[in-house]
């Protein structure tokens, strides 16, 4: 069973694009573990490289519906199920991919959906290898279940029946909520309360809802389609959405509080860090958060946009993350003929997930790895013209247990461009946190909280990247899920709340399956 | 979506647009300003918020056009509206609250620099404006500045007022008078030149940096300037800044980035396709940058008669 046969189309075939076909499993008969053992990974079809370096639409192309039952196939259904504790929101993998398996397509979104509010974007961006992925008893022998492509089939599909997988609208509590920023903490956070018959409104600084899904995480690879109609979504459940609301300018946290009942920052870590080396401020140079807002939110990947964005022949990204690897890549396809990343690690230390590295790598980034950028260089115009780095070695292991890479002497170098994107780091944005001197932040001006969420002002919680700085989507959503539940306890007047134990990760005992058997 | 409820040409290439935006209307300081996001695939643009009307809850925006958002926002009439209206951003001016000031506006900025003079003349502290244009028909805001004090106008062709630059007429005053702080709006060749003017006579200084911006709250970095030898942002740092201290050239030159794209994007076109092609020269557009002069060429005589001057 090798070689699956990959369909010619697959994203004609998807089930995120069908009507309705019936679901039927991939074999006629339960497979016996050992024989779910020989069934080999299925790919996900992906754009090639050559095309797609060339355009924005996504890269992955989604399973089909046959590769999908097909991979369902290949979870074991562990009665230890140690691929759940590795999902931050402990999505219940083994039960969605049951229902999946046994065609009971109904069934596998409403119990995803019920774990992960935002699955169609999880499914595309989670590291999974890090997580549910890197935990999968099968990685042990070959390669781990596909959970991230299950995960995205089964939203997709969920995305394209509506109503198929809506809850029924809660009794109002009568308690209202201010959300602070529209990422995917602020989204989530909403989306639970909103369930629990509480009035939402979510005040948003740009002009659109999402946050680095919609203005930093390029179409390439999470279109914005998508994630507009997840916020939809949670506007049709009855979120008010407040855009163009800069919370320390146009509303000061003082003003939500006393309006609402409780308040929820999650307002991420928006802030740029720059590398603080001559040449910075030449023209040519950007931070990746405006390169990127300027491509995404502001459309500039389009020619008929109104918004400029630069264009280099030779584009210097520096920076080794997922920031890094979207500047790249977007780099890459509007135009350069060279598109480099400059990291002062190894290619073991990328923090990137793997699969954006190898993307990259596919559509020819070129990786110049254990190099330190040391000053930008321009010409009498001040325009960029190259960028002078440092050869690196890795040597002792620092505090933080990663090798601390250190300059080699006389190595230096220069890489001639005509752009350098900056990606080294964001860190928190004080508009919002320093306009009130009793809200308590760490030294590094993040939000402090309680177990639960709570910051040092009472009702006023705070999850995301402006609490753990820097981090991923799903760690943010989960963040949003613990914080809602808090907040509602909260408004009940039962905070704090009684200490869940660790959701135990639930047996999968799926009725689907009985009933399959 | 911010109704336009009223528009009035006030100079060849300067418009007046009244529109909705009863929040910012309520709480908008002296120096603030909004971020415009006209409609879906527009830009965002930042404009100094000229007036407010709590009570009716609008706000003015004199608007120059310069390029295609500009000219697209003028080009409105009563009854359209604008989809986005972001604010108030910005650090409000940090006002005298006694002695003597002088307010100095150049083309467009004449109209920023109201607010401001509006508010010094509300703590009490004696107000000269002093605003200049091309000719006649470029000089603006001159009554309204006249609610806050006396107004001395000059222009470049002598057709109206005082014959020369804003610089003069201000050396004329410091020296006359004596001057406790100088709030400086325009070209950035006119802040630059009284810039200089009032250093030797230590008068305290501040100039409203017109950057590129893009989000309005401190997250792209792209309005970053260097003010005494710091890089700080001008849309959460500023607008307005010690201009004895800030490096007006780098701004002009930052103010460049998009307009020398053009002759850029020409030179490195050949290399792509030509969809791409068609993408950068649209982006860069071509125009002067410095609000208040039409080219390149006139700004670099700008800086040039006025550093001759000063
Ligand atoms: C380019 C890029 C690629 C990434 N790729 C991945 C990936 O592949 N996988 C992954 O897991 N993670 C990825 N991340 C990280 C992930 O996106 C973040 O960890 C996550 O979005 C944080 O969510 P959040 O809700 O805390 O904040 P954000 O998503 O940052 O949202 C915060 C929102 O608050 C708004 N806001 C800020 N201040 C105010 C204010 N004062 N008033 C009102 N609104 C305000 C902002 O405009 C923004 O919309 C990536 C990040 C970037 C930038
Ligand atoms: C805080 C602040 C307050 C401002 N207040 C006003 C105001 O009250 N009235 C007013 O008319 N203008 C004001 N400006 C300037 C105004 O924002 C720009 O003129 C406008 O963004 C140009 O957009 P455009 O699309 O019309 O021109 P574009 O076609 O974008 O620009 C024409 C050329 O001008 C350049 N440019 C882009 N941004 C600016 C800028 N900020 N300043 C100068 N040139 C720029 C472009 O790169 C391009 O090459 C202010 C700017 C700032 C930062
Ligand atoms: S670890 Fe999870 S995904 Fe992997 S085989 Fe077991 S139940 Fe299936
Ligand atoms: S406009 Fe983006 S940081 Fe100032």
């Amino acid at each position: 069973m090798t070689d699956q046969p990959i369909p010619d189309s697959p994203s004609e075939e998807s089930g995120a694009s069908q009507g309705d076909p019936a679901f039927t499993p991939a074999f006629d008969h339960p497979l016996l573990p050992k024989e779910r053992m020989t069934i080999d990974r299925t790919h996900m079809p992906e754009q090639d490289a050559l095309l797609r370096a060339a355009n924005f639409r996504e890269v992955n192309l989604g399973y089909s519906q046959q590769l999908a039952m097909l991979e369902a196939e290949r979870c074991l259904q562990c009665r230890n199920p140690v691929c759940i504790e590795g999902c931050p929101v402990r999505v219940n993998i083994p039960l969605f991919i049951e229902r999946l398996r046994v065609g009971d397509m109904d069934g596998a979104a409403a119990s995803l959906l019920d774990d992960n509010a935002l699955p169609c974007v999880t499914g595309r961006v989670c590291p999974q290898e890090i997580q549910c992925e890197g935990r999968c008893v099968r990685a042990k022998k070959g390669a781990s279940v596909a959970i991230g492509s299950l995960e995205r089939f089964v939203a997709d599909w969920a995305m394209a029946h509506p109503d198929r997988s809506k809850p029924d609208a809660p009794a109002t509590s009568g308690r209202s909520v201010a959300i602070v920023g529209s990422g995917p903490a602020g989204l989530t956070a909403a989306g639970e309360l909103v369930k629990q018959g509480h009035d939402v409104t979510v005040f948003e600084a740009f002009h659109a809802a999402g946050g680095v899904l919609i203005y930093g995480i390029p179409e390439f690879r999470l279109p914005k389609d998508i994630v507009q109609q997840e916020v939809d979504r949670l506007v049709a459940s009855g979120v008010k959405i407040e855009t163009n609301a800069i919370i320390g300018r146009t509303y000061t946290l003082r003003e939500l509080r006393d309006r609402f009942d409780a308040v929820f920052l999650a307002v991420g870590a928006g802030l740029p860090v720059f590398m603080n080396v001559p040449g910075e401020n030449l023209k040519g140079v950007y931070s990746a958060n405006e390169y990127l807002t300027r491509v995404n939110l502001m459309g500039a990947w389009n020619p008929e946009s109104d918004t400029p964005v630069l264009r280099g022949h030779r584009v210097v990204v520096v920076g080794g993350g997922n920031v890094a690897m979207d500047s790249v890549r977007t780099a890459k396809r509007l135009g350069a003929d060279e598109a480099i990343i400059v990291y002062r690690r190894g290619m073991a230390e990328l923090p990137a997930r793997v699969e954006e590295v190898h993307h990259a790598e596919q559509e020819g980034i070129r990786f110049e790895l254990l190099v330190a950028p040391l000053e930008v260089l321009g010409d009498e115009n001040r325009w960029v013209t190259g960028i002078r780095c440092i050869r690196m070695e890795l040597g002792e292991p620092d505090a933080s247990g990663r090798r601390r890479p250190t300059p080699i002497a006389g190595s230096e170098f220069v890489i001639d461009c005509e752009m350098v994107v900056v990606a080294i780091g964001t860190r928190s944005n004080p508009l919002l946190t320093a306009s009130e001197p009793d809200l308590a932040l760490n030294k590094e001006g993040y939000i402090v909280t309680d177990e639960h969420g709570m910051s040092s002002l009472p009702g006023v919680f705070a999850g995301g990247d402006i609490v753990r700085g820097a981090a991923t989507v799903i760690l943010a959503m989960g963040d949003g899920k613990r914080a809602a539940a808090a907040v509602d306890a909260w408004l009940r007047g039962e905070y704090p709340p009684r200490v869940e134990a660790e959701p135990a990760a639930p047996s999968p005992m799926p009725a689907a399956r009985a009933a399959a058997h | 979506m911010h109704a336009v409820v009223d528009r009035a040409q006030l100079s060849p290439n300067v418009t007046r647009l009244v529109i909705e935006a009863p929040r910012i209307a309520e709480i908008r300081q002296p120096g603030q300003f909004v971020i415009v996001h006209r409609a879906p695939g527009a830009e965002r643009i930042p404009l100094t918020i000229a007036d407010a009307d709590p009570q009716r809850g609008t706000i003015t925006l004199v608007i120059q056009a310069v390029g295609k958002s500009t000219e697209d926002l003028v080009a409105l009439q009563v009854g359209d509206a604008i989809a986005d209206v972001a604010g108030p951003l910005g650090r409000a001016t940090e006002l005298l609250d006694h002695g003597r000031a002088v307010c100095v506006g150049g083309g467009v900025g004449t109209a920023v620099v109201h607010p401001i003079a509006l508010g010094l003349a509300a703590r009490g502290v004696e107000v000269i404006s002093v605003i200049g244009g091309r000719s006649k028909e470029w000089v603006i805001f001159e009554d309204e500045l006249r609610r806050a004090g006396e107004v001395i106008t000059c222009t470049d062709d002598g057709s109206y007022g005082r014959h020369g630059f804003v610089t003069d007429a201000l050396r004329d005053v410091i020296e006359a008078r004596g001057v406790d702080a100088v709030y400086a709006v325009g070209p950035v060749p006119m802040m630059r030149a009284v810039a200089e003017l009032t250093r030797p006579y230590g008068v305290p200084t501040f100039a409203s940096l017109n950057a590129i911006m893009l989000d309005g709250t401190g997250m792209c970095g792209g309005c970053r300037v260097a003010v005494g030898g710091k890089t700080v942002y001008a849309c959460v740092d500023g607008p307005e800044f010690d201009a004895h201290q800030v490096d007006f050239r780098e701004l002009a030159d930052r103010l460049g980035t998009y307009r020398d794209f053009e002759a850029r994007a020409l030179e490195i076109a050949h290399r792509r396709d030509a969809a791409a092609e068609a993408g950068a020269t649209q982006a860069a557009g071509g125009r002067c940058l410095i609000p208040g002069l039409a080219s390149t060429a006139e700004a670099q005589e700008a800086v040039e008669a006025a550093g001759k001057r000063a």
